[in-house]
């Protein structure tokens, strides 16, 4: 009964004041907005990511080089470690239980086609790539060991770059140069989707060997070896990932002549492996973003306690007239507490709708994926309520400790 | 045994360096069903003596008993309860509460006790009718006179029975007929339903509408004399005492 009443009397009161109640939510209001904002923005990017690593393809393990080597005990200088063609092949030989190994060059060109001019990130590969990245034909198709083999002129465009390059004509058959060198278009890939930091459809893929020869130079030789920038390998199933990679250490360490003990200087990793990473780059962001956005939580509910310690002082006549006709401290007490936790819950409802509101804008702009979750729904709601908790003790056990005639007698 | 029992009360308040004796051993009974006039001066400590009758203050020492009970020994929340229960109080000021009904208003107290539903609006609306106010429940004070302001802060006062009524200056913002007509609800109070009523005032006039006069000078009671013929109601004020 005085619980609703004192809810009503607190409403009453504020609702008397109006533009000191607006202006005094408005620091919860911006900081629960800001808190559930930023959780979305900062949890649909992590979803993102994480479908993007899931898109890439399946029971997947990357090798790439390790770290620069420590300068060897006799003052030798450090040789930089690098993945090679030879690398490959001897994985490619000696790996049991893989689905396909794909070695990746990657080299920014230019490709035109007639007049147009188009910026690409250029690999070269294997015919793996299509099974080992998931990836599908759309029209034509993929380049093939022979073609590899027979050092071909041949490129297969993701659809993004097909797009653009041939937006009116069928790309299958034409012949585009890239970087000068002629190369004669014979598949269009499928598209698998942009999910938002970078485009798997803005892609050329060509043979690896006809790279060498043709079109990568000498930036792709390194100590008279051609290099490549990561092996991609599948595995045939999740349970062979840990067998795979097992072998996979085995033959590397082989390759690179390590001595046991010694650290590798290459990396596998696996699916999981680089989720887990982001996940926890991610997280940290998301708590980072959070921690920042309840900091002016906090500085709303300073707003709150000054506006309430004012409102204190000028019922102070009110306080001692509730005390004359028998409100206890804890009546009180209460009275003060529901004010400022209707402030700071409106604050926060206000806030939450306003933080939905604005992921939702940012997803619709497509500047970047949101994710409004429940939990951080009920963090803002929750941390708006122990704010209006928090803030309200003080005034509130001020105006509870009055003398009531001292309150009574008071201008 | 009396309603009130006051036996050697005082009251120091320190201010600063110096102890202020406001109250330096009053000892006083309260009949129940009386209507008395406390008087005196400002400074004189009837303030004080009015706030610890109310139970709004307990005293430095001495003893006081009202209604059977000790109240100087009670703790704050008992305090609160006794005031809820057996003290109606009215302001110079009325402080009404200005957001709210005189039906919210006098509703106010059984809040306190725990009283709620319709039964509460039962007895909030039996006191603004026997203050001659039940045609404006409604009616925010604001909208209210001086004088309608103060019935409802005696409705108030009156809605949870109390043992007494205690009236602080009840007239001291109203003008000289209104403030009659006030005393005239003391009065019948009083005359009618055997109410004790306590009105504290410095003014001789306002207190010779009781049927006795306490007067307290320096913190000590100077003279206690029975006052058999009250002015009625109504009566102008005398040109002297202007």
């Amino acid at each position: 009964m005085l619980l609703t009443q004192n809810i009503l009397t607190a409403l009453r009161s504020l609702m008397a004041n109006k533009l000191r109640s607006g202006l005094t939510i408005l620091g919860i209001v911006i900081g629960v907005a800001a808190v559930v904002a930023l959780m979305a923005i900062g949890s649909g990017a992590t979803s993102d990511i994480t479908s993007q690593i899931q898109s890439a393809g399946t029971n997947l393990l990357s090798i790439q080089a390790g770290r620069m080597q420590r300068p060897q005990a006799g003052g030798a200088p450090p040789s930089f470690s690098a993945l090679t063609y030879k690398d490959y092949q001897a994985l490619q030989a000696a790996l049991t239980d893989v689905a396909g190994i794909a070695p990746v060059y990657q080299a920014n060109s230019t490709v035109v086609f007639e007049t147009d001019s188009y910026n690409v990130s250029v690999t070269g590969t294997s015919e793996d790539y299509l099974k080992v990245y998931s990836y599908e034909m759309e029209r034509g198709r993929f380049f093939t060991a022979e073609d590899r083999q027979n050092n071909k002129q041949v490129a297969v465009l993701g659809a993004t770059t097909a797009g653009e390059l041939f937006p009116n004509t069928e790309a299958v058959g034409q012949i585009v140069k890239i970087n000068d060198v002629r190369f004669t278009v014979i598949g269009v890939l499928k598209a698998k989707g942009s999910s938002g930091f970078s485009d798997p459809d803005d892609i050329v893929l060509i043979p690896i060997e006809t790279g060498y020869l043709k079109l990568f130079g000498a930036n792709a030789i390194r100590n008279g070896q051609k290099t490549v920038n990561a092996i991609a390998v599948s595995a045939v199933s999740a349970e062979a990932v840990d067998s795979v990679t097992a072998q996979i250490n085995f033959i590397m360490r082989r390759q690179h002549k390590i001595e046991p003990g010694a650290e590798s200087d290459f990396r596998v990793q696996s699916q999981s492996d680089m989720l887990e990473t982001l996940s926890t780059v991610t997280t940290t962001l998301t708590t980072f973003l959070g921690a920042i956005a309840a900091i002016s939580l906090l500085v709303g509910g300073i707003g709150i306690m000054n506006i309430t310690l004012v409102s204190v002082s000028e019922r102070t006549r009110e306080i001692g007239l509730r005390k004359a006709v028998g409100a206890r401290k804890d009546h009180i007490l209460l009275q003060f507490l529901v004010e400022t936790m209707t402030l700071s819950l409106l604050g926060g409802v206000i806030g939450i709708l306003l933080g939905i509101g604005i992921a939702q804008t940012v997803s619709a702009l497509g500047l970047i994926n949101s994710l409004v979750t429940m939990s951080s729904i009920l963090l803002a709601f929750t941390f708006s309520l122990g704010i209006g908790l928090f803030f309200g003790l003080y005034p509130a056990y001020r105006a509870a400790n009055l003398h009531p005639m001292e309150a009574l007698r008071s201008e | 045994m009396a309603l009130i029992e006051l036996r050697g009360l005082t009251k120091v308040f320190q201010m600063g360096e110096n102890e202020v004796h406001a109250l330096a051993g009053v000892s006083l009974d309260i009949e129940k069903g009386e209507m008395l006039a406390i008087m005196g001066p400002s400074g004189s400590g009837k303030s004080t003596l009015m706030s610890i009758i109310g139970c709004l203050d307990v005293p430095t020492s001495g003893s006081y008993r009202l209604d059977g009970q000790t109240v100087e020994k009670l703790k704050d929340s008992q305090l609160a309860q006794v005031r809820n229960r057996k003290i109606g109080f009215v302001f110079q000021q009325f402080n009404l509460l200005s957001r709210t009904s005189a039906l919210e208003n006098v509703l106010l107290p059984l809040g306190y006790s725990g009283l709620g539903g319709r039964a509460s609006r039962e007895k909030a609306l039996k006191a603004l009718e026997m203050v001659g106010l039940a045609e404006r429940v409604k009616h925010h004070p604001a909208e209210l006179s001086g004088g309608q302001q103060q019935r409802v802060a005696i409705a108030r006062a009156l809605v949870n029975e109390p043992a007494i009524l205690i009236a602080d200056e009840p007239t001291g913002a109203l003008d000289s007929k209104t403030g009659e007509e006030i005393m005239g609800l003391f009065q019948r109070l009083h005359r009618d339903f055997g109410q004790t009523v306590i009105i504290v005032t410095h003014d001789p006039f306002v207190a010779r509408h009781t049927r006795r006069i306490v007067r307290l000078s320096d913190g000590l009671i100077t003279s206690d004399t029975p006052n058999p013929n009250p002015i009625a109601a109504g009566t102008p004020r005398p040109e002297l005492e202007m």
